[in-house]
């Protein structure tokens, strides 16, 4: 393994500056979607007193989730001391901080008075895990940057593994904050799951990892850097444990509930009866987003070309988009039960009559404003490492991989 | 005179009765108001617990006076659809504080018919996981939002294991002075606070139910109605499981 040498995204500049026009138009129409949500209220969404919290919520859950996922990479190089991630770690966590800022952008501005987003910082319930989170994703923020700094500066060499520790422990404690949004909540029967949390953890590791792995392989491609074939090959071998491991507590979460006979008709719902919920489920949650991708990753020939890897990390994204849907908005669809044993057959605020459940459609504000978050994500990402050394120069096997043997 | 000279001075001493009316009333309330006021300087206390009893048995198969009553009381009635909205979409985002509910027993048979809204639970979900304290508890049992600082999170809503929130959805040009409400926050039942808060001793519900299937009071004093009607009757909670302590009670689900 040689010295590394880090240097600027060196794209050519039209190129660099029609990609940030592009995004920023995205962002601009976005935003426009803002405007017209909040000018007119919520009742132009999908959104309902039943349904309450729609495709922003999507959007910004993946996005959180991704972000602390996407920190790993830095985290096994700096926490694990795996020299060959070690030259990943700079763009690991400025992905990191861009995920974060593209899901909160995207999560703040679908409040119903996000002018008063400072009231959440100055009025503080301590025993919503809301509040919590508000600290862990600031905290998130800053000890990131630090650990970039640490990263980049040799003088703070010292400080660079116990930040890298601290960083890494922290977004496990950010993830597992954000899958007790759901966890916690014991009214209804999707979520009041303590497993939500390590389940969220996981999820974190695939999505971010599968999000990382296509920017670094687009943004290298772009201005020609290499990319060792033995690299990527640890990089897609680790993102298949991570898809399994998703898998697996897919596995545990649906069977603990199909145990009980209480969650019977969650589950029926989820897996059987639920019209796009259950398409989702199999369709993306399984089938797009686990086994295609672990088929893809460990078949001998596909695993290893670039288009594999790349449509692997894809589909892993999108079926990821698809588990939030169904876990946050099928989570809500189902009907909540109140009367055990009886059926609700009539009511004046549609409460799952004759066990329907809640309708939902999002509506195209709404994505306008997920996609919105998604291009500030790839704006940050590509304004970070155009203007300061986040990229090595070259990743190649001679260079990056310890293991790698001499010819 | 003619009397469509009269009926013309008529109108226009209707009128400037109703200006004056209009411009004074204002001062005159002003006024008043320290006398109504009055109890509300002694704070809110654990002494009290407000509560109800609803008995299912008595409440009427189609009958919807209680909700009436609740939307004229807190303004829900003055919620307009927006212009361009679609109707059947309208009303799953309109809000709702009080709703009429119709079950059916899976083994029996049974019809029961109940109101369902806020149960007022002693350990609300809908506090515990609010940010910013908006979503409170009052000592006196009531569980309500505080409008100034709701972010409009709906998390409440998430939270909450009757459905009783609402989210307002869209402008209200119109609203009650003592139930103002905007764009963007969360509200519900607040058992008529303004009523207790000076000096009233009911509902809106409690008084348009005119099969008295609704009783309101102090869970707290061994004398009230509801506390004799609790000792008297078998009663339940609903979801009982989550051990909330409600305020709200019913029999004969």
């Amino acid at each position: 393994m040689k010295k590394i040498h880090f240097s600027e995204w060196g794209i050519e500049s039209p190129r660099y500056w029609g990609m940030l026009a592009v995004l920023g138009a995205i962002i601009a129409i976005a935003g426009g979607a803002v405007y017209y949500m909040e000018h007119n209220g919520h009742w132009v969404t999908g959104m309902t007193n039943q349904v309450v919290w729609g495709m922003p919520h999507v959007f910004a859950i993946f996005l959180i989730v991704a972000a602390s996922g996407a920190l790993n990479v830095a985290s096994i190089g700096t926490a694990f001391g795996k020299k060959a991630y070690q030259p990943l770690g700079r763009l690991s966590a400025l992905l990191a901080i861009a995920l974060l800022a593209g899901g909160l952008a995207v999560l703040v501005l679908d409040l119903g008075q996000p002018g008063r987003l400072l009231v959440a910082m100055t009025h503080y319930n301590f025993k919503s895990i809301f509040a919590w989170n508000i600290y862990l994703y600031t905290g998130f923020f800053a000890i990131v940057a630090f650990y970039i700094w640490f990263m980049m500066d040799h003088r703070m060499k010292a400080w660079y593994k116990p930040v890298g520790i601290f960083a890494f422990v922290w977004r496990l404690l950010l993830t597992t904050g954000t899958g007790s949004i759901f966890g916690f909540l014991v009214a209804r029967q999707g979520y009041d799951a303590a497993i939500l949390a390590p389940m969220f953890v996981i999820m974190s590791f695939a999505y971010g990892l599968a999000v990382y792995l296509l920017v670094l392989m687009f943004v290298f491609k772009a201005d020609g850097r290499e990319i060792g074939a033995g690299l990527l090959k640890r990089l897609k071998n680790l993102l298949g444990v991570f898809v399994a491991a998703v898998l697996y507590f897919t596995l545990v979460y649906h069977l603990a509930n199909l145990y009980g006979t209480e969650n019977h008709a969650y589950e029926a719902f989820i897996l059987r009866d639920g019209g796009i919920y259950t398409l989702l489920f199999w369709g993306g949650w399984v089938l797009a987003g686990c086994l295609i991708p672990l088929g893809i990753i460990y078949h001998p020939a596909l695993g290893n070309s670039r288009s594999g890897i790349v449509a692997a990390a894809t589909l892993v994204i999108l079926g990821g988009f698809a588990t939030v849907y169904v876990i946050v908005i099928g989570g809500q669809a189902f009907p909540m039960a109140m009367f055990p044993g009886k059926t609700i057959v009539a009511s004046g605020f549609f409460d799952g009559v004759n066990g329907q459940p809640m309708l939902y459609a999002p509506s195209l504000p709404e994505i306008l404003l997920g996609l919105g978050g998604v291009a500030l994500v790839l704006l940050l990402t590509f304004i970070g490492i155009r203007m300061l050394r986040f990229l090595p120069t070259t990743l190649s096997d001679e260079v990056a991989d310890p293991q790698h043997a001499k010819p | 005179m003619s009397s469509t000279e009269q009926q013309g001075r008529r109108g226009f001493l209707k009128k400037a009765a109703t200006a004056a009316a209009a411009v004074v009333a204002p001062g005159v309330v002003l006024h008043a108001l320290p006398a109504t006021a009055a109890p509300r300087t002694e704070a809110v206390n654990a002494k009290v617990r407000w509560g109800m009893l609803i008995d299912a048995n008595k409440c009427a198969d189609g009958c919807n006076d209680c909700v009436t009553a609740c939307d004229k009381e807190n303004g829900l009635d003055l919620v307009d659809m927006p212009e361009g909205a679609d109707e059947a979409h309208w009303e799953r985002q309109r809000p709702r504080w009080i709703r009429q509910v119709k079950l059916k027993d899976n083994l029996s048979g049974k019809i029961t018919n109940l109101p369902m809204m806020c149960q007022h639970c002693e350990k609300p979900p809908c506090v515990d996981v609010c940010p910013t304290g908006a979503s409170f508890r009052r000592a006196d049992g009531i569980v309500m939002v505080d409008r100034h600082i709701c972010i409009g999170c709906r998390y409440c809503m998430m939270a909450c294991p009757y459905k009783a929130r609402s989210f307002i959805h869209a402008e209200v040009a119109e609203k009650l002075t003592h139930t103002p409400r905007g764009k963007g926050c969360v509200e519900s039942c607040n058992l008529c606070v303004h009523r207790l808060d000076n000096g009233g001793r009911s509902t809106a519900c409690q008084d348009a139910c005119k099969h008295q299937a609704i009783v309101f009071g102090d869970l707290n004093d061994p004398d009230s109605a509801v506390s004799q009607a609790l000792k008297k009757y078998p009663s339940v909670q609903i979801r009982a499981d989550l051990k909330l302590n409600t305020g709200v009670r019913y029999s004969n689900i």
